[in-house]
């Protein structure tokens, strides 16, 4: 992280301000030029219009050519195409490999020139976008294109930004213009810009517009989207400039009547612009492999050429001494000879090379993308959203996924909270309505503020609450109006809620509808709606939320004089403070722990009224707390536990974070699938835990170790004994992970100081240009060691033990960890950065060569989804940029399950198969040609028809393997959710690797020995009709064995027949039929002899029963001992996991009793409050910083809900915290906001969330009476930073025994360790329940 | 890509058994009920097959005879010697004596095979002219490259037809001479040297130019033979049918074997009194040896066999087919024993499910 941030510090410093734009001077700007493509010197300062296309109508020939022929295989053949134009060396006629070449240059060619057209279209409706450019004194339309640096333009309301430009004035008072920036990075909540003073007082006319005479010298363009720096000099003052006057390009102008604009950069020098094409293309291992294998092929290639080239220079002795017939022909020396004829054989063996593979590949997976675009049961009707395959080239590691890293909020839950039960005075009020009739009518409909949405409905309940007889009902509901610290405003006179976290929200909420309204709230007033009658609370203190008090407290005075406090907070500290203990406080406690059963999260109500002496004592001791300079924090701490004492328990309520649907299931199917689950969540781990358990990902029987057991594990680890003793236990137990976000910062040492295992991604916005050489690096790395890999276990045992031993401790320590999670159930990282999750991603890839997804829905999930091999964004409600950065974009998380069961391993076995045929059927068919040398005294003379060879690929077998790439299914899609455990087969490579690649070499290395040895045979010892088996009828024989062999392969290999197969088989056989009778027809002879030499040869050798004859031996003695052979290990391979099964039931008898034993050790979970770890704002309502206490205002803090909120004690990684200046800057402009001229300003709900945190501050400055001064404006920013920044240091230095605290009271120690535990009653809690429910 | 547009959503993908990888299928299933019968019915059908092979091949007769003349055995030898280390070799005649105790059935087939002979080099194999062969006159005028070095003669003339192949012709002949009674005089044994090609070689592939002026030696003036050759090659034969690029054995020869031994054919006997084949008696083959190949270690050889249904003698075939037949049954039965041996098994699988 730091080397991150001496990068962005070295940036700034380097970049030099080289960058001037004079306003309305074009000719200034059309002076310079800068250095392009060789001395063809380019304009400095690009005009408006942007060329994503490629190509245009001269170049595109050429370009794509050139492109084209980057391809390694591509340039090979065509080298092998130049070789053959040699007629010392051509052994093949001229079209043989031409033809095929052409072919696929063209089919690639014409898709690139769709592609191309697709984004000449959009490129010409973007640039002829209308905007208005001053010209001459006055505003003129014109199109985006017209735009140059230096422009000014006018912008209307829900205009888009069509350039970066500095902000001159608005409309708006302050000269303030509000963006919004979905284009851009996919939040949707509204962001302003301000311009200058200078320029928004000045230029008030079109005029004055035009006589602006100011110049902007900033930096070059660069793709920092939140980064400017740059200043405007105009009448000899300088202004400073920085992101905040600026407008992106892409941006919308909202909420904005006009503003006017200076372009600064355009067209593709503007930011976003910068931001585009930098598409790193993932590879998958298959892919890497089969560029392995046609390497490996073409050096067994020159290998058997080089050999076969050895033989004639022994036979060409032979030739030049005694054959006096070919005398004349090898007139050279025998080197000479020998040098060429190698040549000659590489050509004639280059069809070996599949050279179709690729682009058939490549047809393949987009097949296969469409399917998984084209699939119903991944779509999600609510949001009308099907499942989107954005890249088209991963779909076969879908099936070999081994880890899964999710996101929790918004991936795993809803983000949504609502109020399921509660627990008043000891009685819990469950929903009457489990079914939904709450959606068809509105219980609340006497209540005039009630939002109708409550998904909780109790009649007794609402009886008690409107009978107003029981006071701890009425005091239950108060204290959830009162003790909170969200904002409210009034729109449309609808209250809005705006909470830190979604629980208040939710807590307030249910309040609010069983009639108990927060109003409003001034800085020290709380105004409630009772049951319709209003009651202003004077708000005496608010002891706020934070993580180490784990409560909240609001000590009001009522109206009618009496002072009460009300307390909320987590069960454990409740509890403990209360006054007495009886049996409600027991029976609470007991419904407590049946909510957190259910995984809800629970929260303990109490209160106590307060004397007026002891107010009166207290309350300078309070004063003095809150003025202290010095450990305000321990101090304020203090104070509050004071008066947090003796309080009477009302209750307790539960909520429920509410899972997407079908979320356990799919989890549960995936760990069926042998697909590890990890958890990475910014949340602390009370909850993430009770998410574990509610997605049940975690369970009850489970060992849970945390940070410090953990530690004390990796210690030893390499310790051999200690080693066993941890393998047993891991054997004997279901073991999870809980990992903090600061144990992993003392883990992921080494992988930090590596940066390229960094995956870069997490820093694409800094350093794009050496990230690809790194990238490189790093992926080179792992595709040696994954070969290693995969040319023995037995081999790399040894070198990994060596190198063990001179690893590095910290690297030592990061394999042994990633060692012990990988033996674990479940693992759950609570309180990660963005970096950090992308780190734990790097980590399981650098220390184990798996295949890796990221699942996640908001921008902090862009670095994970960036890393891991597969990135799959969910479309929620946090905007987009975790789906433009995804693989996959998916609507729910329980589409996973699909997508990787059956699209996944149906893509995966679909490719294997094809790759394993493919090479197969090459081999089967050209492998003959090397056979044929030897009979030939090794002249490298074709054995087939050179159309034959030609088409071949193409035509004759080309249908049938896209029928298995794209069509193919080994089992149902039902069968596959149904039985996940086949879904292992892709995680261990099985389908395709080195030793089925073998397999197939060596398969069809044995069909064309078949296919050609056996009609040498026959022909050796014939004696037929006309002559004995000559060349041409010799050659027709056995290619049309091959063919029929390798279609004969194919229907057996093909486990799914449609009439489409059937289609594509006859076709292909047909184009042989067809092809084979024009190319050998007397129209095609008699044009050109030489071209077409092989006439009437198919119809001469089948019409001779003997070459039938032979034509069905080979066939059949090439199918049907492969048949027998899978027929048989069918039948045997049947047998072998029914005796797998067996000891494993053993196993599981005898880890039963231990399993049972663990179970009881373990404490009731129930310390899982319903709070945000995050402080709420009582500071800012208190201090008043962003409250007036005039009625009526608008008022809105909307800080970001986000539960991904950085752990605190590490201030330096916060990534806000880079943007924390600028935030405060922002805050600044916002207070010197309200001393312009006021006028009404809409609110804004901020419901986005957002990794840099910055709170929109939308104030009321009619009430203002400060002069506008630079020192104010100071003052409130320095007051805001406080409150910003308290919340970090806070945290530091209580984090220690707030860790201790939650470790006491949720897991008290090792379960195991203390078997003597009592055992809590679990099972007859439901049962008190019940009946407390009927009375 | 196909949306559909419909009422419920615009992005909704269509329901159809394509898009939704549900075409109806059949997924046979390799089970016992299917392949055991089919390898029992194949290898009986092999089995069938390969008998019936087997016994035509062993009723065909065929006699065969090495004129080579090495080491000085045979008749031929002297012709061998003599022809040693000369090029061209002279012309010598010797004969080949055997005599037939029983009939020998006909049609009787007369071939010649060579062996160790490299028809099937690369550069022997491309070097001819098809054009020139299919009676384009142009380029009978200007032969192909790949007939180099027989592409133009000493003299500068195009050859005709070029190339090494035709350069090589075989130029051995044989006559067939039957003694009925010892003693008695040899009476000539008809050889019908006509359609021993290829019929759509001899018909269409191979033609000779356009006559000029109904002269076929005119039609060729300006080119040359083959340096080898004694006589142009409108003199092949005295059968204006079986001349120039048309003649027969011009046209087998040229159809080029595909391994280093071959046979080809030479003649048939099915007239006159031989139509019923060779009658019991003595037999003399007159032999016009011409072709060397003692250079490089091949051999000639002169055979006479009779065909049946499926060709020449070839007792291989059928050989291959009954192993290949009784392979098959073997294989059943291996399989039939696994389905057995795992049988219960499998009941107890489907009893799970």
């Amino acid at each position: 992280m730091d080397d991150v941030y001496l990068g962005e510090d070295l940036e700034d410093k380097d970049t030099a301000f080289t960058w001037e734009v004079k306003a309305n001077d074009h000719a200034y700007h059309e002076q310079f030029r800068r250095k392009g493509f060789l001395c063809w010197r380019q304009k400095k300062y690009r005009s408006n219009a942007i060329h994503t296309a490629k190509y245009n109508f001269f170049s595109f020939l050429p370009l794509n050519l050139f492109e084209q022929f980057h391809r390694m295989s591509n340039l090979y053949f065509l080298l092998i195409i130049i070789l053959q134009g040699m007629p010392e060396i051509s052994t093949l006629p001229w079209f043989t490999l031409f033809a095929p070449l052409v072919c696929l240059l063209v089919i690639r060619a014409t898709r690139d020139l769709v592609d191309d057209i697709g984004r000449h279209r959009s490129d010409n409706i973007i640039n002829n976008r209308p905007c208005q450019i001053l010209r001459g004194k006055s505003f003129l339309w014109k199109k985006w294109k017209n735009l140059c640096v230096g422009d000014v333009v006018c912008l209307r309301k829900d205009s888009i930004v069509p350039a970066d430009m500095l902000l001159l004035a608005s409309t708006e008072p302050s000269s303030l213009c509000y963006v919004e920036t979905a284009d851009i990075d996919g939040e949707t909540n509204l962001k302003f810009r301000q311009a200058l003073m200078v320029t928004h007082r000045e230029l008030t006319s079109p005029k004055k517009m035009a006589s602006f005479q100011g110049t902007v010298t900033c930096e070059e363009p660069n793709s920092r989207m939140h980064h400017f720096v740059g200043s405007l000099e105009w009448n000899n003052m300088r202004y400073s400039l920085d992101i905040g006057n600026l407008l992106l390009r892409g941006c919308k102008i909202r909420n904005t009547d006009t503003c006017y604009g200076l372009v600064i950069y355009a067209g593709l020098d503007t930011k976003i612009m910068k931001n585009c094409g930098k598409i790193h293309t993932k590879r998958t291992k298959l892919d890497l492999l089969m560029n392995k294998l046609v390497i490996l092929i073409f050096m067994f290639i020159v290998v058997v050429s080089l050999l076969l080239t050895l033989g004639f220079a022994f036979m060409v002795k032979e030739f030049k001494g005694k054959h006096y017939y070919v005398l004349a022909l090898h007139a050279r020396t025998e080197a000479a000879e020998s040098f060429f004829l190698f040549w000659g054989f590489l050509i004639l063996l280059s069809v070996m090379v599949p050279m179709a593979m690729f682009i058939i590949a490549e047809f393949i997976y987009l097949g296969n993308s469409f399917f998984i675009n084209w699939d119903l049961n991944m779509y999600y009707e609510p949001l009308d959203m099907p499942a989107k395959a954005r890249s088209t080239s991963l779909n076969d590691q879908l099936g070999q996924v081994q880890y899964i890293f999710s996101d929790k909020t918004g991936t795993l839950t809803q983000n949504i909270m609502t109020f399921k039960k509660c627990c008043i005075n000891g009685c819990i009020y469950d929903s009457d309505d489990e079914h939904g009739i709450l959606r068809k009518r509105n219980p609340y409909a006497w209540n005039p503020f009630a939002d109708g949405k409550l998904q909780f409905y109790n009649k007794e309940l609402e009886h008690m609450v409107q009978g107003q007889q029981d006071t701890v009902v009425q005091e239950f509901w108060r204290l959830l109006a009162i003790c909170h610290t969200v904002m409210v405003q009034e729109k449309d006179n609808q209250l809005l809620y705006q909470a830190a976290s979604p629980d208040e929200e939710a807590l307030v909420t249910a309040a609010r509808n069983f009639g108990y309204v927060f109003r409003s709230r001034t800085q020290d007033t709380i105004t409630l709606v009772e049951l319709g009658e209003e009651r202003v609370y004077q708000v005496l203190a608010m002891m706020d939320f934070n993580s180490v008090r784990k409560r909240m407290s609001v000590l009001v005075r009522n109206p009618e004089g009496c002072i009460c406090l009300y307390t909320k907070g987590a069960d454990t500290v409740i509890l403990e403070r209360l006054h007495k203990k009886g049996a409600v406080e027991t029976t609470t406690e007991e419904a407590l722990a049946a909510f957190a059963e259910q995984t809800l999260r629970t929260l303990c109500l109490a209160y106590k009224e307060v004397a007026e002496e002891t107010y009166k004592q207290w309350e300078p001791e309070h004063q003095e707390a809150t003025l202290l300079l010095q450990n305000r924090a321990q101090a304020l701490h203090q104070v509050y536990n004071k008066m947090e004492q003796n309080l009477q328990l009302l209750g307790a309520t539960a909520i429920e974070d509410k899972l997407q649907d079908g979320v356990p299931e799919t989890i549960k199917c995936l760990k069926k699938g042998n697909i590890k689950m990890w958890v990475l969540t910014g949340d602390k781990p009370e909850t993430a835990v009770n998410i574990g358990f509610a997605c049940k990902l975690l369970s009850e029987n489970m060992l849970i170790l945390e940070d410090k057991d953990i530690k004390r594990l990796l210690e030893n680890y390499w310790n051999e004994s200690e080693q066993q003793r941890a393998f047993k236990m891991m054997t004997h137990h279901n073991i999870a992970l809980v990992i903090n976000g600061e144990f992993l910062d003392q883990l992921l040492l080494s992988l930090r100081k590596e940066p390229r295992a960094l995956v870069q991604n997490a820093v694409v916005d800094e350093a794009p240009q050496e990230l690809g050489m790194s990238r490189m690096d790093f992926l080179q790395a792992r595709r040696i060691s994954l070969m290693w890999r995969n040319i023995g276990a037995t081999l790399t045992q040894s070198p990994s033990a060596a190198s063990k031993i001179r690893e590095s401790p910290e690297v030592r320590r990061e394999r042994a960890f990633v060692d012990l999670a990988s033996k674990c159930q479940a693992v759950i990282c609570c309180r990660v950065t963005p970096k950090q999750k992308a780190l734990v991603v790097a980590l399981v890839k650098k220390y184990q060569q798996v295949v890796t997804l990221a699942i996640g829905d908001g921008a902090n999930d862009v670095n994970m989804i960036k890393t891991a091999d597969i990135g799959v964004g969910l479309a929620g409600q946090e905007g987009m940029q975790a789906v433009q950065n995804s693989d996959y974009v998916l609507a729910q998380f329980c589409y996973l399950q699909r997508l990787l069961l059956v699209h996944g391993r149906w893509s995966y076995m679909r490719v294997c198969k094809f790759l394993r045929y493919f090479f197969y059927k090459t081999v089967a068919s050209m492998m003959a040609q090397i056979w044929f040398s030897m009979f030939n005294g090794f002249t490298a003379q074709p054995l087939y028809e050179g159309w034959f060879l030609a088409l071949f690929n193409l035509l004759y077998s080309t249908l049938p393997v896209l029928y298995i790439g794209l069509f193919e299914q080994d089992v149902t899609a039902e069968k596959s959710l149904k039985m996940p455990e086949l879904y292992v087969a892709g995680q261990k490579d099985d389908l395709f690797n080195y030793s089925i690649f073998l397999q197939a070499i060596v398969h069809g290395m044995l069909t064309s020995l078949i296919n050609f040895f056996l009609p040498v045979l026959v022909s050796s010892d014939i004696s037929k009709f006309g002559s004995s088996s000559d060349y041409q009828s010799f050659g027709v024989v056995v290619a049309i064995s091959g063919l029929l062999s390798i279609t004969l392969e194919v229907i057996l290999v093909i486990k799914y027949w449609t009439l489409l197969c059937v289609g594509s088989i006859v076709l292909s056989l047909g184009a042989y039929v067809v092809m084979t009778s024009l190319t050998q027809s007397l129209w095609l002879f008699k044009i050109s002899p030489e071209t077409f030499p092989f006439l009437f040869a198919d119809y001469n050798v089948l019409s001779h029963p003997v070459s039938l004859l032979v034509i069905i031996l080979n066939v059949t003695l090439n199918t049907l001992p492969v048949l027998a052979l899978r027929v048989v290990h069918r039948a045997v391979s049947k047998l072998r996991p029914k005796e797998e099964e067996v000891p494993s039931e053993e196993e599981e008898v005898a880890v039963e009793p231990a399993v049972r034993h663990l179970r009881r050790g373990i404490p009731a979970r129930r310390s899982s409050y319903a709070f945000s770890h995050r402080e709420g704002y009582a500071d800012l309502i208190t201090q008043g910083t962003i409250l007036r206490k005039s009625m009526g205002e608008s008022i809105c803090v909307s800080p970001n809900p986000s539960e991904e909120d950085l752990p605190p004690h590490h201030p330096s990684q916060h990534r806000g915290s880079i943007f924390n200046p600028r935030k405060i800057s922002i805050l600044a402009k916002m207070k010197w906001s309200h001393h312009a001229k006021a006028s009404q300003e809409e609110v804004h709900p901020d419901t986005g969330s957002q990794t840099e945190k910055q709170a929109t501050l939308y104030l009321n400055p009619s009430d203002t009476q400060k002069p506008p001064t630079t020192s104010s404006a100071m003052s409130v920013s320095s007051s805001d930073d406080q409150a910003f920044h308290s919340v970090p240091s806070e945290y530091t230095l209580d984090s220690q025994p707030e860790r201790l605290d939650v470790r006491s009271s949720s897991w008290k120690g090792l379960p195991w360790k203390d078997p003597a535990s009592p055992k809590p009653s679990q099972l007859e809690v439901p049962k008190q329940q019940h009946s407390h429910n009927s009375s | 890509m196909t949306w559909s547009v419909t009422a419920r959503g615009a992005h909704q993908p269509d329901n159809t058994a394509f898009t939704q990888q549900r075409l109806p299928a059949w997924q046979p299933l390799l089970s016992a009920g299917i392949t055991l019968p089919l390898f029992f019915c194949a290898g009986l059908a092999f089995i069938g097959l390969g008998l019936g092979l087997f016994y035509s091949s062993n009723g065909i007769k065929e006699l065969e005879y090495d004129y080579t003349g090495d080491g000085g055995t045979g008749n031929c030898s002297l012709c061998a010697a003599e022809g040693q280390g000369r090029a061209p070799p002279p012309s010598c005649s010797c004969a080949w004596y055997f005599s037939l105790p029983e009939l020998f059935p006909g049609p009787v087939y007369l071939y010649y095979e060579l062996s160790n002979f490299y028809q099937n080099n690369r550069r022997y194999g491309v070097s001819r002219d098809d054009a020139q062969l299919s009676g384009l006159v142009s380029a009978l005028r200007h032969p192909a490259n790949e007939c180099a070095p027989y592409q133009l003669s000493a003299t500068g003339l195009p050859i005709a037809p070029c190339g090494a192949i035709a350069n090589s012709l075989f130029n051995d002949s044989f006559t067939l001479w039957h003694q009925r009674q010892p003693g008695g005089p040899y009476i000539e044994v008809p050889l019908d040297r006509t359609a021993i090609a290829w019929w759509t070689d001899y018909h269409v592939k191979f033609r000779n130019p356009p006559l000029v002026n109904g002269s076929l030696a005119l039609a060729f003036r300006g080119t040359a033979p083959p340096p080898n050759w004694h006589r142009p090659v409108y003199e092949l034969s005295p059968d204006p049918n079986n001349t120039g690029f048309i003649n027969q054995d011009f046209v087998v020869w040229m159809r080029t074997a595909a391994l280093p031994t071959f046979r080809k054919l030479y003649a048939r006997i099915r007239q006159g009194n031989y139509s019923a084949g060779l009658p019991r008696g003595s037999y003399r083959v007159n032999i016009t040896y011409n072709y060397p190949v003692r250079a490089f270690g091949g051999h000639k050889l002169i055979i006479l066999s009779n065909i049946s249904w499926m060709g020449g003698k070839n007792p291989f075939l059928g050989i291959a087919y009954l192993v290949v037949g009784s392979l098959c049954i073997l294989m059943g039965f291996v399989m039939l024993v696994v389905y057995i041996r795992y049988q219960d098994q499998d009941d107890d699988d489907n009893d799970d499910e």
